[in-house]
């Protein structure tokens, strides 16, 4: 972890990977895309067992916005997404290693409060995976776990949530039925709704879209996009067109002799429009990858 | 001539085939035939209720029923606590290389095999003189639990690992402890596949002999505690049948009876264990 | 840093307090194992060091009130009445299990595994009430005395064959449907497929169904004691009656005092140690196969 090289911490983290201009910090339009540092990856390396899956990765994370992951399968975007809320503690043989810091903070300090930092770092993945209770349940279960035990409370914090996904209309009636029942589409958002109640910071989505169809798939899109400016969004997708649309800021990762590397990292309309690395341009316009 | 050879060949074999099952159908019918044919017209509510009288000759197997309830109940409330643990601790805390968690787990596919009889000289010797429990319901439902756990552990250990991972990841995600994600997500959902294998446990204990004859003891009455001793059904079939002359009419009814309820329980396994499956898939 | 390690180092006294109890629940059945065995042996023991362990084959004539402690004829009524009803149930089970999967229709199919489940699920003691009231009269009129060493086997023989037919049944059924298709595009008839490609491929599951099913037979207590007529003697022919070790233990135990505890006890051990040899075998079989399923 002290093999920190003596260049400033804010140093672009792009100057290290050879053949990418130096990097410009992003100066956003749009006012809720503060360029205040959230999500800071140092020297960020994983391994499963002997492997390594992603090497010496740095990327700094703005507040407020929504952050895509993209890359071919299997170069670490989602080994990534899952040290931001330490997930890859619970796979076996998975080691992280260097810094990653939440608002400055290591959070892969030994010390660090694990049930506070994923109250705190929402996650949302590719299979919508309720709990098989009631719809109630499942957003009730986190709730009292996090110390909000009072009726009152419990029931307006579940309507807001519900509301902020646009359920509350479909299923206020029905808060005791099976969340199984409900469609697929209506099942992710529920799990974005179970995510939103804890009132995160940060918000991690993999592949949320990619197990709905397309009208769900907008409908949750949407959601995301009005989240946006209130959490920090980290989204991992396939979909490039869905990157292009909601992301400020794309991070493409590619993978090297099977170690996955940070290929490029920027604001969207620079990386879509004038890719600085080959692979990336052509990795979108889909001769590779 | 090659063809014809063959159909011979394929016909001889299709009838031994035929006839090997036959060969264990007609025992079957005939087993169960003569149980109903001898024990249906005895059987009464009155049987069922009634007093054992006579050394069993008459009356009927009130008390019996008692006993075989208690040591069951017994044999579950202590296998259960500890089995569902057991399983929990296998499939949620070690990995499936463990060196720990893979010699429970062979230790116990060990014991599965370990025949009943071998069970009642255990209990007879720990549960009975060592810790002086004696000839009691008690002894015979603890040595029942030590038998049952094996498989009581493999169906539940079975019905946690089939819960999908993404529900622990997003249990966790949401920031859960782990005892908050097994106690509130992993135990309820894993609630089919732990009461197939207890009513799977039950049944074995309710099946069983050999391992109760010299630990919960013969005697047919009424028991008051659980200190005292009490016969069970399969205890009393076998007492009827061998050491009472013209007990038979009275075993023939009791087998019945217990032939009848681990019927009964296997159904309601295999009901649950099939509404179970179909649920699970369901398009999520 | 696996699931273990880091969950329990989530900085909470409680977790830390229920992942130990499980841990406690799990040595417990764990141990259990070793609990058994140390506790036979603990009372056994005094047969080992004052009887010793040649006189229970040296002696002349189980009679353990006079210390005459030979177990060689319990032994032989043992492996008598288990090898035959294996060698019967053996090709009972396999072919009703073929029976089941190839030939009969498939509502039929299904009615006669139920029937085998069922058969699978009676208690012993019900078999030997069976044997007692039924099968030991018809051989008795055949060639008395009735209870005898054939008696033992036929029963133990409709113990066994649900198991060896339903083990059979499952691994048959996971040969894969490819090896049969392209077999029948060669050409086999049906009975070809069977014998030279289902019955190869799926003969580890059968070899375990084999090993379990002689485990069960070796340890059957009350329907052999039922039907076999308990007489300690070497068997001369079928109708003979026998004594097994697990009858001898049941029969004596409730009146058996020191040394003759000791002796049953010892005679547990053999048993025991008997029925774990090919307990541990079919264990061995059984991962061999899902092991080799999973390549």
């Amino acid at each position: 972890m002290d093999n920190k090289k003596s260049t400033p911490d804010i140093k672009p983290p792009h100057e290290l990977l050879s053949g990418i201009q130096s990097w410009r910090p992003y100066q956003s339009t749009q006012p809720c895309c503060e360029p205040i540092l959230h999500i800071h990856a140092k020297d960020l390396s994983i391994r499963y067992h002997q492997r390594m899956a992603l090497q010496q990765v740095n990327l700094a994370i703005n507040q407020g916005c929504i952050t895509a992951l993209v890359g071919p399968s299997g170069c670490g975007k989602t080994s990534f997404l899952m040290s931001i809320n330490r997930l890859t503690d619970l796979i076996p043989g998975c080691q992280v290693s260097g810094q990653l810091e939440l608002k400055g903070t290591n959070i892969l300090a030994a010390s660090a409060n694990l049930l506070q930092l994923r109250r705190k770092v929402g996650m949302i993945f590719q299979k919508p995976a309720v709990f098989p209770f009631s719809i109630k349940r499942n957003l009730e279960i986190p709730l009292r776990e996090h110390g909000w035990k009072d009726k009152t409370t419990l029931s307006s914090r579940i309507e807001s949530a519900l509301s902020q996904v646009g359920l509350w209309n479909e299923v206020k009636d029905r808060l005791d039925q099976p969340a199984q029942a409900l469609s697929g589409g209506q099942q992710q958002r529920l799990c974005l709704a179970r995510a939103l109640v804890l009132s995160p910071e940060i918000l991690l989505l993999d592949e949320p879209c990619s197990a709905l169809d397309p009208l769900s798939s907008g409908i949750v899109e949407d959601l995301i996009m009005d989240l946006r400016g209130q959490l920090t969004i980290v989204i991992v997708t396939h979909n490039l067109a869905q990157a292009r649309r909601m992301a400020d800021h794309v991070a493409v990762f590619w993978s090297i002799k099977g170690k996955g590397q940070l290929l490029e990292y920027g604001p969207a309309q620079s990386i879509f429009d004038s890719p600085q690395h080959e692979l990336t341009a052509a990795y979108i316009s889909g001769a590779r990858g | 001539m090659l063809a014809s050879s063959k159909t011979i060949g394929e016909k001889s074999t299709t009838l031994l085939v035929w006839t090997a099952a036959t060969f264990i159908a007609i025992p079957f019918c005939w087993l169960v035939g003569d149980l109903l044919w001898h024990g249906w017209h005895h059987l009464s509510l009155n049987f069922v209720l009634a007093v054992p009288q006579n050394a069993g000759r008459e009356g009927g197997i009130g008390p019996i029923l008692v006993s075989t309830g208690l040591i069951v109940g017994v044999c579950m409330a202590v296998a259960l606590p500890i089995g569902v643990g057991a399983a929990l601790f296998l499939s949620e805390y070690t990995p499936h290389d463990q060196v720990s968690g893979r010699l429970v787990r062979g230790s116990l596919d060990v014991l599965a095999g370990v025949p009943s009889i071998i069970f009642g000289l255990f209990g007879n010797a720990f549960f009975c003189q060592t810790l002086e429990l004696g000839f009691s319901i008690l002894s015979g439902g603890l040595t029942l639990a030590c038998m049952v756990l094996p498989i009581l552990i493999r169906t539940v250990e079975e019905s946690f690992r089939a819960i999908a991972r993404d529900q622990r990841l997003s249990a966790a995600a949401l920031g859960l402890s782990k005892k908050c994600s097994i106690q509130y997500i992993l135990l309820p959902a894993a609630i089919p596949g732990i009461l197939v294998g207890s009513i799977l446990g039950l049944g074995r204990a309710m099946a069983e002999t050999a391992a109760l004859i010299f630990t919960s003891g013969y005697v047919d009455r009424m028991p008051t505690s659980l200190l005292d001793s009490g016969r069970a059904l399969s205890i009393h079939i076998y007492d009827l049948a061998m050491n009472v002359a013209g007990g038979n009419p009275n075993a023939y009814a009791t087998a019945l009876v217990l032939v009848g309820l681990l019927m009964m329980i296997n159904l309601i396994a295999s009901r649950i264990a099939e509404q179970w499956t179909t649920k699970n898939q369901l398009p999520t | 840093m696996t699931l273990s390690s880091n969950n329990i180092s989530s900085h909470s006294k409680t977790d830390l307090y229920f992942s130990w109890s499980l841990r406690g629940c799990s040595i417990l059945a764990g141990s259990l194992l070793l609990l058994v065995i140390s506790f036979i042996l603990h009372e056994a023991w005094p047969a080992l060091t004052q009887i010793g362990l040649t006189r229970f084959f040296t002696d002349n004539g189980w009679f353990p009130t006079e210390a005459s402690y030979e177990l060689t004829p319990i032994f032989w009524g043992t492996i008598l009445s288990a090898g035959g009803s294996i060698i019967l149930a053996t090709p009972l089970g396999m072919l009703s299990a073929i029976f089941c999967h190839f030939y009969a229709p498939p509502l039929l199919a299904r009615w006669y595994r139920r029937m085998i489940e069922l058969l699978a699920g009676i208690p012993s003691v019900v078999y030997g009430f069976w044997g007692l009231v039924v099968l030991v009269p018809l051989i008795s009129s055949w060639h008395p005395p009735g209870p005898s060493l054939l008696a033992g086997v036929l029963t133990l023989t409709l113990m066994i064959t649900p198991t060896i037919m339903l083990i059979t049944h499952s691994s048959i059924s996971q040969v894969p449907t490819t090896y049969i298709h392209s077999a029948v595009a060669l050409g086999l008839n049906r009975w070809a497929v069977i014998w030279r490609i289902v019955l190869p491929a799926s003969r580890i599951g059968i070899l375990t169904g084999i090993f379990l099913g002689l485990a069960r037979a070796l340890g059957e207590t009350l329907a052999i004691l039922m039907v076999s007529g308990n007489v300690v003697q070497y068997p001369s022919h079928v109708f003979d009656p026998i004594r097994t070790l697990t009858a001898n233990i049941a029969l004596e135990m409730a009146f058996a005092l020191d040394h003759h505890r000791a002796a049953l006890f010892m005679s547990g051990l053999f048993l025991m140690s008997l029925v774990l040899c090919f307990v541990i075998v079919a264990e061995a079989l059984r991962r061999k196969t899902t092991y080799a399923g999973v390549k």
